[in-house]
């Protein structure tokens, strides 16, 4: 049925599904969804498909919300078709504002992902070792499967965005107000700005955990950490990321017990979040005491404050390797 | 001759090539620095040095910046452990350089392009051995990119 609503779509990529899970989570809110859009386009919710979308004027929607990574030429493929279509594109979730967590499979060839995983793979048994190809020929015919792109790139990369919402996934309060925005024909912010998120204050501002102003010993594994209850936990040396990461959130993990693993990137808009993770947790150690030890003790117990921090990339760039300040360079060094 | 055009003869890559960026504490290694210079010590001409506070305000995204925008290798020289101007700025500055030196090897550089050191007011001898050293190194790399 044709309305005079502003289209909305939204699309999964290389996804999880939790974006589209953290709409559905506004719960009563989402009949204002339905009540201020006409929603035509999105896999999970609806029987839409790419030739309805296809079908549609250029500049049709109103706003669409891409999540998910591009790691396939199909991702790529709807990226620039729901481009195309849309009057506001807005990079939704970690996965598509800085790549998220299938981004760290930028650390590796194709190559050696695909070996990885059709051979190698503990479980994985495959002795005629067969890999997915692009064009398979059946006897029923041509069977077509979509390219697997060398390196994920973030979704502002590969195609124009108006809008970036980080996280993962971003929360639905933040959704909502920015689907109230769009629907109230209101002046929208300047294209470039990242919505839903804090562009001052950092995960650690809205923490309600008691900072103590004291320096951890050293940092320890989270996976081995029982923090107490309440208390900042990178006093207690767990790696918490709180305070390079934009907030917005409400500091949900922390007040879990669960350190803050940078889904909302880092704070400094034109920051690294390998650097300002860095930054954070190397300012969070006790420098060590002198009391008489010579250089080599006093280097070798400082550098085992951080020794806990056993994957440096894993930990500070877990959903933004995308757009890792130098994580496009050839490789120099064999892993 | 000096050490350096020594080195150069056998080197691959011509200095003009080579970009080297030290960041210098203010109260030890670039008085080190200056001490080398005044020693007429030899210094790899093409080390650009940046004179900072505090090797511990030096951020690790600058140290990646730098990289990035084509520097062959980067140096951070701070005061010796128990020396620092503020204390423990050195010791902020030696827990970035751990975690950065592994985090550049997991994103395929070679870990040679980083270098953090110590370099006290009256080590010229040391501030000259060490760049000379380094640029040696680099020399022996491919350009970065």
């Amino acid at each position: 049925m044709a309305t005079d609503k502003p289209k909305l779509a939204m699309y999964w990529a290389a996804a999880c599904g939790g974006c589209e899970i953290s709409l559905a989570n506004m719960h009563e809110a989402i009949l204002e969804l339905d009540r201020d859009f006409d929603f035509v386009f999105c896999p999970c919710f609806l029987d839409t498909k790419k030739k309805d979308l296809e079908a549609m004027p250029d500049g049709s929607i109103r706003l669409t919300l891409f999540n998910g990574s591009l790691r396939t030429e199909e991702n790529l493929e709807m990226a620039r078709l729901l481009r195309k279509k849309s009057q506001l594109l807005v990079a939704f979730g970690s996965c598509a504002v800085s790549g998220g967590v299938p981004a760290l499979a930028n650390q590796r060839s194709r190559d050696e992902l695909l070996s990885r995983v059709y051979l190698e793979a503990p479980g994985t048994v495959n002795p005629d070792r067969l890999f997915p190809r692009v064009l398979s020929q059946v006897p029923e015919g041509e069977l077509t499967l979509p390219e697997f792109l060398d390196r994920i790139p973030s979704l502002k990369d590969a195609v124009p965005v108006e809008y970036l919402m980080p996280g993962c996934p971003p929360e639905p309060e933040r959704i909502l107000a920015v689907l109230r925005l769009v629907a109230s024909g209101e002046a929208l912010p300047d294209p470039g700005t990242v919505l839903g998120c804090s562009a001052t204050r950092a995960v650690c501002d809205e923490c309600t955990r008691e900072k103590r102003d004291q320096a951890a010993p050293a940092l320890v594994r989270s996976s081995e950490a029982l923090p107490e209850p309440g208390w900042c936990l990178v006093e207690q040396g767990v790696p918490c990321l709180g305070m390079a990461t934009k907030g917005g959130c409400g500091a949900l993990c922390p007040a879990v017990q669960m350190p803050c693993s940078g889904c909302y990137g880092p704070l400094d808009p034109d920051g690294d979040a390998g650097g300002a993770g860095i930054a954070a947790l190397s300012g969070a150690v006790a420098a060590p005491v002198d009391h008489g030890a010579g250089e080599a003790q006093l280097v070798a117990r400082s550098r085992a404050t951080v020794a806990a921090v056993a994957d440096p990339l894993g930990t500070f760039y877990r959903y933004t390797l995308s757009d890792c300040l130098i994580g496009e360079r050839d490789q120099e060094v064999v892993k | 001759m000096s050490e350096c055009a020594v080195q150069r003869d056998s080197c691959c890559r011509e200095p003009a090539e080579l970009k080297i960026v030290a960041f210098l504490c203010n109260w030890c290694s670039y008085a080190g620095a200056d001490k080398a210079g005044g020693s007429a010590l030899p210094v790899p001409p093409e080390l650009s040095v940046v004179r900072v506070m505090c090797s511990g305000r030096v951020e690790p995204t600058l140290v990646l910046e730098t990289l990035r925008q084509g520097a062959d290798g980067v140096m951070v020289l701070a005061c010796h452990p128990g020396d620092c101007h503020y204390k423990e700025g050195n010791f902020r500055a030696l827990c970035r350089a751990e975690l950065l030196e592994r985090l550049v090897v997991q994103l395929g550089v070679d870990p040679v392009r980083f270098c953090f050191d110590y370099v006290s007011a009256a080590e010229g001898e040391k501030f000259s051995r060490i760049t000379c050293e380094f640029a040696a190194r680099l020399r022996q790399l491919p350009p970065i990119g």
